[in-house]
């Protein structure tokens, strides 16, 4: 059983509180699902539900994924999902290789210049450079309007680096002395010893790049200009937050009938959310390991 | 704010420097014989490093646009130079900048007195439970809007509260007049406050509870012994517990007073208009990169930039002479 037992003195349970509490919970984890619900069950239903209901639709009852096939048949939508793909793709990559590369080398004792590194990237938690400075920086490196400038200038967060060196500096260190004995580089120490044995860490710092590359939009809007190289992000914004119409041109759906404005909206934010639920499986299984708070007890 | 934070003080400083078995001649500290050791794991570090330097330090050196006139073909190099004169907006009060900053100050007000104790109320909450099971599901949902972009969370929302949106379609079947809450100015600041509130209140109790978990249970066992009721240990021994963590979470809240919900609001200007919605951020980007008016955007960039490290630093200060940790330690 998970259940653990209650310590005696805590007193007599008392009903009024456990119902109390349990309400509580119940209201604020359906405030969270609920929304969610109703996207994908609007995403999924025809024009004739969708009026019944006045908007959105709690229970489609006869489900259909016309709305999924014209926004991934081609058009602005399915361009916009590719972007951001391979915007996440390549950013993961890029950001979990010279992460991994910064925070080894400052998690070895005493090499040259590392406590001065660990400064200067420390101190970046503390401001933010400005939007006009950061945009004049981007513009002069001949960024604007390039995919890169969604990555390079988010490519190297502190926090995670942190996050990562302490998992580093409390690995044993008897293993990489040992593997120095026996006559390996650093290079290989890392690759052979320390890595293999920092899955875990690995896997959050790449999933919180993931997600910030995937949900990623003032970057965009800031950097990127022409429309068809917008990420999934402003797509997002103009046709359903702003409510701009989608149509045939935007989808080239061709002949067939489009599916309700209503399904299309829905459809996009669901492909939206849909990646993020995904992988949020394999972040949570991680929060309670207590890697990233583990710095907390000072 | 991430919870990461709290992991300087530790980080800050480095392990002493162990001297490693078999070169004990180069700890000596000849640099040449450091480098020729020390190389790879500089190489290893010399790419994220160079993109800390670039993409955080080095913008600092656009700030000069602040004291130009700055005309985007003339670059920064070629802008003539006028002093303070950017700065006027912020010295003689324009009205638009004072609307910025008041409601940047309201907002603020409203997420320390309304927003910041819920997740500690969420966290007591949780802790509470008993059953493992329930309180593993129960977090695994409540963390779950944390990781969707304010996009997704304002497209959710309006979903619910829009024009036609599942809230208006239950007045409707209830024969009551509908309301498009999200386009009403008046009701601005209250539906950006309970976006927040939905997206962040979960994530955010997520350190109170690891603070919670290393309560020592026998301190509740002794209070509970000297007849100390729920409430009285709540009081005495729980909140105490978790008192540094509350006070650096403070801290770093007022540290970002001018900086608030920058994304979420940029998003949803347009339906109320700028006069509810607009923020120091959003007037810098309204301003600067949409309105061409680099040089006043830059100027008042830069001072929110500057009164945002004081503020860290003078609540940090506060926090000493009241003798707790705060974020740093001297």
């Amino acid at each position: 059983m998970r259940r653990t037992e209650r310590p005696v003195w805590m007193g007599p349970v008392s009903w009024p509180a456990v119902v109390l509490r349990a309400a509580v919970l119940l209201v604020a984890c359906l405030a969270v699902l609920l929304p969610f619900l109703s996207v994908v069950m609007t995403s999924l239903a025809g024009q004739e539900e969708i009026n019944e209901a006045g908007g959105f639709v709690l229970w489609a009852a006869e489900p259909t994924l016309n709305a999924y096939r014209a926004v991934l048949s081609g058009g602005v939508v399915t361009q916009a999902m590719i972007v951001s793909i391979g915007v996440t793709a390549v950013g993961t990559a890029v950001s979990l290789l010279s992460t991994i590369g910064l925070a080894y080398g400052l998690s070895r004792p005493g090499s040259l210049g590392h406590g001065l590194m660990l400064r200067v990237t420390l101190f970046t938690l503390f401001f933010t450079p400005g939007i006009i400075p950061m945009y004049l920086l981007v513009q002069h490196l001949g960024l604007i309007d390039q995919w890169a400038a969604l990555i390079l200038p988010v490519m190297v967060n502190a926090f995670n680096v942190i996050v990562m060196r302490s998992f580093f500096l409390d690995m044993p260190g008897e293993l990489i002395e040992a593997a120095k004995i026996d006559g390996a580089s650093e290079f290989a120490t890392l690759v052979r010893i320390v890595l293999p044995l920092s899955r875990a860490v690995v896997a959050v710092v790449g999933l919180f790049y993931a997600v910030a590359y995937w949900n990623a939009f003032f970057t965009a809007l800031l950097y990127i200009q022409s429309p068809e190289k917008w990420p999934l992000s402003l797509v997002l914004r103009t046709f359903v937050v702003d409510q701009t119409p989608i149509g045939a041109d935007e989808l080239s759906a061709g002949s067939t009938a489009l599916p309700p404005q209503t399904a299309i909206q829905t459809a996009i934010i669901a492909l939206s959310v849909i990646p993020v639920l995904v992988i949020y499986p394999f972040l949570q299984k991680h929060f309670r390991a207590g890697l990233l708070v583990g710095g907390v007890k000072g | 704010m991430k919870p990461g934070l709290l992991v300087r003080k530790r980080s800050v400083e480095p392990r002493a420097p162990a001297p490693r078995p078999n070169d004990a001649t180069t700890v000596s500290g000849h640099r040449r014989s450091r480098w020729r050791k020390d190389r790879v794991l500089i190489g290893l570090a010399a790419p994220g490093f160079l993109a800390v330097v670039l993409f955080n330090y080095v913008p600092l050196l656009g700030n000069v646009v602040a004291f130009q006139d700055f005309q985007p073909y003339l670059g920064v190099a070629g802008s003539q130079f006028i002093g303070f004169d950017n700065f006027d907006i912020i010295i003689s009060g324009d009205a638009e900048f004072l609307n910025a900053l008041r409601n940047t100050l309201v907002i603020t007000f409203i997420q320390v007195v309304l927003v910041f104790p819920l997740p500690i109320c969420l966290a007591l909450l949780l802790n509470s439970l008993m059953n493992d099971r329930v309180k593993v599901l129960v977090q695994s949902v409540l963390y779950l809007p944390h990781f969707l972009s304010w996009v997704i969370v304002v497209a959710l929302f309006q979903n619910m509260f829009g024009a036609t949106g599942q809230f208006n379609s239950i007045l409707a079947a209830t024969g009551l007049p509908g309301v498009t809450i999200m386009g009403v100015p008046e009701l601005f600041k209250a539906v950006i406050t309970s976006q927040v509130i939905w997206k962040d209140t979960g994530w955010s109790a997520i350190i109170y509870l690891a603070a919670l978990s290393r309560v020592d249970t026998n301190l509740y066992e002794a209070a509970a012994l000297d007849r100390a009721g729920p409430w009285q240990r709540l009081w005495h021994v729980t909140l105490p517990a978790i008192r540094p963590v509350i006070i650096l979470l403070l801290i770093l809240k007022l540290g970002d007073a001018l900086s608030v919900g920058f994304e979420q609001i940029l998003l949803q200007q347009a339906p109320v208009g700028t006069s509810v919605s607009e923020v120091l951020d959003t007037y810098v980007y309204n301003n600067g990169i949409v309105g061409q008016n680099w040089g006043v955007a830059a100027a008042i960039g830069l001072v929110k930039g500057i009164v945002g490290v004081i503020l860290v630093l003078a609540a940090n200060r506060v926090a000493h002479v009241f003798g707790e940790r705060g974020v740093y330690q001297r």
